[in-house]
């Protein structure tokens, strides 16, 4: 717990609140969400790579990034602003999201195999 | 025809009959609260008392005043809630057979509704609170909370939610589906009345108040510590509050958006929770419950750091192993994210997932069993003085093991195939909640009463209180164990089987000794404030306690301390008596301070009305009400001139006054 | 047992201190800490979308439902706010009140778009008979972009209300710091809408 080992405060008088970014860090980030967004975009639209399931896990992966650009980019998130405080939260927030999400989904995926031998969606989808 | 939609338009589902004239018991205890409310509202005018208590009070930001507030709410929901179990006990020690008891199913199971609702939400959430907010900026050196109008503004939401409860008990009806309102129970089609919807809005208003003052006490505690105090320099109670804090910001969002999802359903036709259309009931326990658990950390944690103070002050020592205590603490918060699912092993998730959340449940035991063991070891060759704090911390070290193991018992899942939803599980919570909680926050109030009035607690009716509440305990829940273990199940209003009474009368008889504990409560706080004078304490510090709130006056001055304290050591005001601290008497400053606001209070009001309105489907009052509120919340923003300086002169005076008083001590 | 004395040795330890302690605003943090709580609120919401999101109960389907170049146009409308939202906080930090004020209407325009493109979405699918009680699919759906868009439409009523105070007091350092915690609830949002845009439109055409 080093961040929460470093206490400072009382000293923090004058300096700046919160790093602001720059106009170069704003387009940068800027150009790279754009990138970032039209790759999606175009794989699912134009489906280039056959296999839905590398198509979504190449989505995903993209978001993944995205989500840091904007983490870094926008919000300015640094290990040094607040103390750390403000990445030990982030840090924390995500296990706990991680935790809900990924819980929910094996919970719920067990239940429904072993409660519903066939999931509602196998039998009563509309074909078109 | 025409006259009917426009009541329909007024009033919505409002009616005449909504109001139960027909029901004997809450004719006479709407006669009470009533007649006691005027004798309340009487006497306040008659002392010509409402203006202090708007000023001083109602809108204050002073987390003093605030926390007392809160633990006042505390204790009046703590009187409903237990009327409601003195009920239930007697319905069911008398409810076999033949005799189908007093009260009707409808009204029985409202009661074990409000109960649960009221105990949680309403009585322990409050009180832990309440005592955070008293204790931890005094602990931490510092002169308020880092944002004073948010912590009036989150005590007025809570107390909302309480109106809210209160309100069902005399105007339509309370849920009838039980403390956290599973559906498809809970849905339109099976709770087409108002109770659930006074459920959703009491918690969901409360809520709010809970969450925003989860984020004010944290930021008060990273920001606002006097200067030296690092975090391993931290009072354990700032730290276990911390950590309920940080739970409490990360699991109430939870609860309010499963409770909005809920309400989604009711009110516009959605299918989360419903069994058609692809809907699914157990969506929502997974959901409520992974708000749930961290719950009963959130309850929990805060009082384990009371029992630490208290060990340590009453036996005179440093805490055994702080270090392990907070990495404890820090764990418990953590994993109390990974063990949701033992609250509905039964669900059918299958044994993978079982034994999985059954093993992290009997590992979160580890770090709760490391800190018993710290207290013991504190004890270990202290000089023990067996003051009520005290006593409370005892009697909860030895009811709160049993609780824990029952508990463990419970996070196996093939027994819990076998014990959920029995009285052994009722009887476990108990015992964990009154033998953790409760004793908890009664050490607690017994412990800080000095510091927030000026004197003691009278301890002959506080051992007698004691006494009565672990005695009572035992007669009232070791009965339901066993209950349990023969297969009852809970939240029945009638049984059939003659030979379960008596365990039912001996349950009941518990309930009675309670009640005695509570009324000894009572008594105890009359005659103290009866004897005041003979029980003051004029020192600041009348049980050589160690940490910085021992070092202001009692009650402290409404800025806390006049220099803000620099700290040394763990256990900051043990360490400057120790070596020779000398209390400034001169060079006082002015000080910065908040300024008082009423928007608070009127924002708790308009939220009341907002929420009465959408319980009964009054949906031009709702829309009104919603807009006034964002209005009020603006116009709030526009308003720069939040603080003033306390005069130098006045300080001078305050302190000068404690210098002549601590003169005349010696 | 540990003892540390911030004290040099052979002087008396200072137990106060004498000028006023201030300690640092914690406005921002707080609000970060907020934002973190809210987070927690959309978890849920995907959650819930990821379980019930193929629950259809005989009804449409995403494939059927999402047109993406409309959630295209919405993203662009979402990402241009980010940056304008980003060049008005670097004219504040300038202390351009003028040109801060134009961005930040800029800002507030792109958002209102945004809104207006997603009420035209939801519109046309309860037209469709695809409104949030047609199936648990489209609950999670509607409960999950819903409450984007609330957040959204309360950044726009936060954004008016901010450029008012600004117009009416300059940026003095309470209004900065309020823009800068509007300018956390903006980007937060659009982290946000990645998760929305990625998980529930591009991953329901795909299945």
């Amino acid at each position: 717990m080093s961040a929460a080992d470093s206490a400072h405060h009382g000293d923090g008088h004058g300096h700046h609140e919160a790093s602001h970014g720059s106009f170069r860090g704003y387009v940068t980030g800027f150009v790279l969400s754009v990138i970032l967004t039209a790759i999606p975009f175009a794989l699912v639209m134009a489906r280039p790579i056959d296999s839905a399931l590398w198509t979504g896990l190449v989505v995903m992966a993209f978001a993944v990034v995205q989500i840091v650009v904007h983490m870094v980019y926008f919000l300015h998130m640094n290990t040094s602003s607040e103390g750390g405080w403000t990445v030990l939260a982030l840090i924390f927030t995500i296990v706990l999201v991680v935790i809900t999400l990924t819980g929910s989904l094996w919970v719920m995926h067990h239940l429904n195999t072993n409660m519903m031998p066939l999931a509602p969606g196998d039998v009563l989808h509309r074909h078109p | 025809m025409f006259s009917d939609s426009l009541q329909k338009f007024l009033f919505g589902r409002f009616t005449l009959e909504s109001i139960p004239f027909h029901e004997p018991i809450l004719q006479v205890t709407f006669a009470g609260v009533a007649l006691g409310g005027i004798t309340v509202l009487a006497a306040i005018t008659y002392f010509r008392f409402w203006g202090p208590l708007w000023r001083d009070w109602m809108t204050s930001v002073d987390h003093k005043k605030i926390g007392i507030m809160y633990v006042v709410l505390a204790l009046v929901m703590l009187l409903r809630g237990f009327a409601d179990a003195l009920l239930m006990r007697s319905q069911q020690a008398v409810a076999f057979g033949a005799n189908e008891g007093f009260l009707p199913p409808h009204h029985y199971d409202q009661i074990f509704t409000a109960h649960g609702v009221i105990m949680i939400f309403f009585m322990a959430m409050p009180f832990v609170t309440g005592l955070m907010n008293y204790v931890v900026p005094l602990q931490i050196g510092a002169r308020d909370v880092a944002f004073p109008f948010l912590n009036n503004f989150s005590f007025w939401m809570t107390a909302s939610g309480a109106v809210i409860v209160m309100i069902s008990l005399f105007v339509g009806e309370f849920a009838r589906t039980g403390w956290l309102a599973y559906p498809p129970l809970s849905g339109a089609d099976m709770s087409p009345g108002v109770g659930v919807d006074y459920y959703i809005w009491a918690l969901q208003i409360a809520g709010i108040g809970t969450l925003l003052s989860g984020v004010n006490l944290i930021v008060t505690i990273v920001k606002m510590r006097a200067p030296g105090m690092s975090m391993m320099k931290l009072p354990i109670f700032v730290w276990t509050s911390l950590c309920t804090n940080v739970l409490i910001v990360a699991a109430f969002p939870v609860l309010t958006a499963v409770l909005a999802l809920l309400s989604l359903d009711r009110y516009v036709g959605t299918h989360f929770f419903t069994n058609d259309l692809g809907g699914n009931p157990m969506m929502y326990f997974n959901l409520i419950w992974i708000w749930g658990h961290p719950e009963v950390y959130i309850l929990i944690l805060p009082a384990f750091g009371i029992f630490s103070e208290v060990t340590s002050t009453f036996c005179g020592k440093r805490l055994f192993g702080y270090a392990s205590m907070v990495y404890a603490t820090v764990v418990i918060t953590i994993l109390s994210y990974l063990v949701w699912l033992h609250h509905f092993f039964t669900m059918g998730s299958g044994a993978d997932v079982n034994s999985f959340f059954g093993i992290t449940t009997m590992i979160i035991s580890i770090p709760t069993g490391a800190k018993i063991f710290n207290w013991l070891f504190t004890m270990y060759r202290g000089r023990i003085r067996f003051d009520v704090p005290m006593l409370w911390t005892v009697g909860f070290m030895v009811t709160f093991v049993i609780g824990g193991m029952t508990g463990v018992l419970l996070a196996v899942p093939p027994a819990d195939f076998v014990l959920h939803n029995s009285l052994f599980l009722i009887a476990h919570f108990h015992n964990v909640i009154i033998g953790g909680v409760l004793f908890g926050m009664l050490a607690g109030v017994n412990y800080w009463f000095p510091k927030a009035f000026g004197f003691r607690l009278d301890p002959f009716w506080g051992k007698m209180s004691f006494w009565f509440w672990l005695v009572g305990f035992y007669v009232a829940f070791m009965p339901l164990y066993v209950l349990g273990l023969m297969g009852v199940t809970r939240r029945a209003q009638h049984f059939d089987d003659p030979s379960l009474q008596i365990w039912f009368v001996v349950a009941a008889c518990g309930a009675g000794l309670i009640l005695l504990g509570i009324l000894s409560f009572i008594v105890q706080l009359f005659v103290s404030i009866r004897n005041r004078e003979a029980l003051r304490d004029e020192t600041g510090d009348p049980w050589h306690g160690r940490t910085l709130e021992w070092s202001t006056s009692s009650p402290p001055p409404d800025y806390n301390f006049a220099f803000t304290p620099v700290i040394h050591d763990l256990d900051a005001w043990s360490d400057m008596k120790k070596r020779g601290y000398s209390r400034p008497v001169s060079g006082f400053r002015s000080i910065h301070m908040p300024r008082n606001t009423g928007t608070g209070v009127i924002l708790g009001g308009l939220s009341v009305v907002f929420g009465f309105a959408m319980i009964w489907y009054i949906w031009w009052l709702a829309a009104l009400s919603f807009v006034a509120m964002l209005a009020v919340t603006i116009l709030h923003t526009f308003n720069y001139d939040r603080d003033y300086h306390i005069p130098a002169d006045t300080v001078v005076r305050s302190e000068d006054r404690r210098t002549a008083l601590l003169a005349g001590q010696v | 047992m540990m003892h540390t004395d911030t004290a040099p040795p052979g002087t008396a330890p200072v137990f106060h201190q004498e000028e006023d302690h201030h300690p640092e605003n914690g406005t921002l943090l707080g609000f970060w800490i907020y934002l973190m709580s809210d987070c927690l609120i959309f978890a849920v919401l995907f959650a819930t979308y990821g379980v019930l999101g193929r629950s259809y109960a005989a009804g449409p389907s995403p494939s059927d439902l999402f047109e993406l170049p409309l959630v295209a146009l919405n993203t662009a409308m979402l990402l241009f706010s980010s940056i304008t939202y980003g060049f008005a906080m670097l004219e504040m930090d300038k202390g351009n009140q003028p040109m801060t004020q134009r961005w930040l209407a800029i800002t507030g325009l792109f958002g209102a778009a945004f809104i207006a493109i997603e009420l035209y979405e939801f519109a046309h699918l309860i037209h469709e008979g695809a409104g949030p009680t047609r199936s648990a699919f489209l609950s999670s759906f509607f409960a999950l972009v819903g409450t984007h868009g609330l957040h959204v439409t309360f950044g726009l009523v936060w954004l008016a209300t901010l450029m008012v105070q600004v117009h009416q007091r300059g940026l003095i350092p309470e209004n900065r710091r309020r823009l800068m915690c509007l300018s956390m609830f903006w980007h937060f949002l659009d982290v946000i809408w990645i998760g929305v845009f990625t998980f529930v439109y591009l991953m329901g055409v795909l299945q």
